[in-house]
């Protein structure tokens, strides 16, 4: 699968980058489960991008752009998602902000866990025969962190997972991962898979090779300018099937949800020595 | 063959205090198949970590070891996990960086399910159920797998280590199976560790945490009240972010999950995320200057003040408790 004739050319990548959209995690509070513990009722919270595939997206962009000139895309960028026809808004929302592709994959969630995904979008990277994958380390609903590792192995491909800093070499990869105590740096040949942690969109987080290393990004993730949300409806938006990619069924069942353990607000204290006396003779821990 | 294999963490010649935690899991697990449960230790100087893990309680502890295994990378060590795994039905490791990046690969070679970051195992029937936190902590799903062989990483804040016991297990070497074609693309360049003498984030019975209001203070006011109590220091997302503390301080849904004795949230709002890391604590301190921050949400003992005066006031007056 390696694209020998590119492991030479300094730019032009191209990645597939694997999108996920979540109730929205600000409001994570507000989700209910119902008596019977028979769902997870996120009914009330908007649809956002998982921040993770935000931060994924980011760095595929920044991967395939000089930072000076981030209107030109060199390479090219296709993002995937899984689910209904509503999540083409989270795809459409990507090419505005400056994917060139999107791929759809018609399903639902109850035909996926993170084997199905890995292995459907397996399928995906042997049609599109991306140099990189890159994915956010977890969605923050079913909160696993998992997808990225499985496909890696699925493909025999190296993984750089977590990924806090991602520096691009001729054919390569410079990743910095945070990880228990310290910071690991390893170096990934394409074509390689890349999961991505939260502080991978610092401004020095990410260079492609003709980014300059003096260059710094804004903080963060970029937004759509109005123009490009309009043109982005002409981008192209393929639609598949999951059961045409893969016929895998989920491994993991969910029997039950329940909600978390209620945690009541304390008291306020008026000064030091009274959390002190607190502390000491109602909490018992001094 | 309902035994569980332990996958321990060995990392610069220690065998980490998560590899307790899985352990722990693992006896529970165990006695619900009516099985046993081995430990799995893999590096290039691996059997210098077998006489501690003999100790465990296991009924083997099994040694892969090679050169190629001296730095872990998770391409070189899935294939030889994966191929002991094959004649056992669950395998676990902690839910720590290495854990979260192993097992997952694990699975994938094994085309087995995954449930990540278990906080509880249900023995029900003759099969086991695996409760894990979702949505930032807000929900809990509880799930059993569907494969041959069950892949999960558990909560080490959720399992409390195992303690020796009295026997020792036999020692056994086990064939090193070789890595797959995209390991020879893959390079361990490095290792940054960051300096700690404090105890494990993980482990500690007091965490004194500190978020984005401390600035370049951070270590300044919190060092002398960690060292007061003894205790590990954590940070919210936005301290580490902005450079303030080191990036492995950060407790939240995405970094360490943490539920010590007694938690301090300085300068700390409570973003749910933070919270998915802390709220499990016996008992939360919070100093904010905003008496509306949702951290007071959570709170046992809030103080609503400055924290540039709190703190230091707190550190002497604990200091002389501790003293006196």
């Amino acid at each position: 699968m390696t694209r020998s004739g590119l492991l030479n050319k300094p730019t032009g990548v191209k990645i597939l980058v694997a999108l996920k959209r979540v109730a929205d995690p600000d409001n994570a509070n507000k989700v209910k489960i119902p008596a019977e513990g028979s769902k997870i009722d996120t009914t009330g919270l908007e649809w956002k991008p998982n921040p993770f595939d935000d931060y994924a997206l980011e760095t595929a962009l920044r991967l395939t752009e000089d930072g000076k000139s981030q209107k030109v895309r060199k390479g090219e960028v296709v993002v995937a998602s899984f689910g209904p026809k509503e999540v083409e808004t989270t795809l459409r929302s990507a090419l505005a902000t400056g994917a060139d592709r999107a791929i759809r994959v018609e399903c639902t969630d109850e035909q996926l866990d993170g084997l199905v995904v890995a292995k459907a979008l397996a399928k995906l990277v042997e049609a599109e025969k991306p140099d990189v994958v890159i994915l956010g380390k977890q969605a923050v609903d079913g909160d696993s962190n998992q997808v990225g590792q499985i496909l890696a192995e699925l493909l025999d491909w190296p993984q750089a997972a977590f990924a806090a800093t991602v520096k691009e070499e001729a054919g390569s990869l410079l990743v910095a991962r945070e990880v228990d105590g310290g910071v690991l740096e390893v170096r990934v040949k394409f074509p390689a898979v890349l999961t991505v942690d939260l502080r991978v969109v610092a401004p020095t987080s990410v260079y492609s090779a003709s980014t300059d290393k003096t260059f710094r990004y804004n903080e963060g993730v970029r937004f759509a300018p109005l123009p490009a949300i309009m043109q982005a409806r002409k981008k192209p938006l393929d639609t598949k099937n999951l059961a045409d990619l893969t016929g895998e069924k989920p491994r993991i069942r969910y029997v039950k949800y329940e909600a978390p353990p209620a945690r009541k607000a304390g008291s306020k204290v008026a000064d030091v020595d009274a959390l002190l006396d607190k502390l000491k003779n109602e909490a018992k821990v001094l | 063959m309902a035994n569980v294999l332990v996958v321990a963490e060995f990392a610069e010649g220690k065998v980490k205090r998560t590899t307790h935690s899985a352990v722990t899991f693992a006896r529970t697990a165990a006695a619900a198949l009516g099985g046993t449960y081995s430990i799995l230790v893999l590096g290039s100087n691996a059997s210098s970590a077998g006489d501690e893990l003999a100790k465990l309680g296991a009924a083997k502890v099994l040694v892969a070891e090679d050169a190629k295994l001296e730095n872990y990378l998770a391409e070189h060590y899935a294939p030889t996990v994966a191929a002991v795994a094959k004649d056992f039905a669950v395998v676990v490791a902690a839910a720590s960086a290495f854990g979260k990046d192993l097992l997952p690969r694990v699975a994938g070679k094994l085309d087995a399910g995954y449930a990540a970051d278990i906080t509880e195992v249900i023995p029900s029937g003759s099969t086991l159920q695996y409760k894990r936190p979702m949505y930032a902590g807000n929900a809990f799903g509880i799930c059993v797998i569907e494969s041959p062989t069950q892949v999960v990483t558990v909560r080490q804040s959720a399992f409390a280590a195992a303690e020796a016991t009295g026997a020792s297990a036999p020692i056994e070497k086990v064939a090193v199976v070789a890595a797959g074609q995209g390991a020879s693309r893959v390079e361990w360049v490095k290792f940054d560790q960051v300096k700690n003498e404090r105890p494990e984030l993980t482990e500690a019975s007091v965490v004194i945490a500190g978020g984005r209001a401390l600035k370049e203070q951070f270590y300044d006011l919190l060092n002398p009240l960690a060292d007061a109590f003894g205790a590990a220091i954590g940070a919210s997302r936005a301290a580490c972010d902005n450079g303030y503390c080191a990036p492995d301080l950060q407790v939240g849904q995405t970094g360490k999950v943490v539920a010590p004795g007694l938690y301090f949230a300085i300068g700390i709002s409570g973003a749910i995320q933070h919270l998915a890391g802390m709220k499990s604590s016996k008992v939360i301190v919070s100093i904010n200057k905003d008496g509306d921050a949702p951290i007071f949400q959570i709170t046992d003992y809030g103080l609503v003040g400055d924290l540039f005066k709190a703190v230091p006031e707190l550190t002497e007056k604990v200091r002389a408790i501790k003293a006196g």
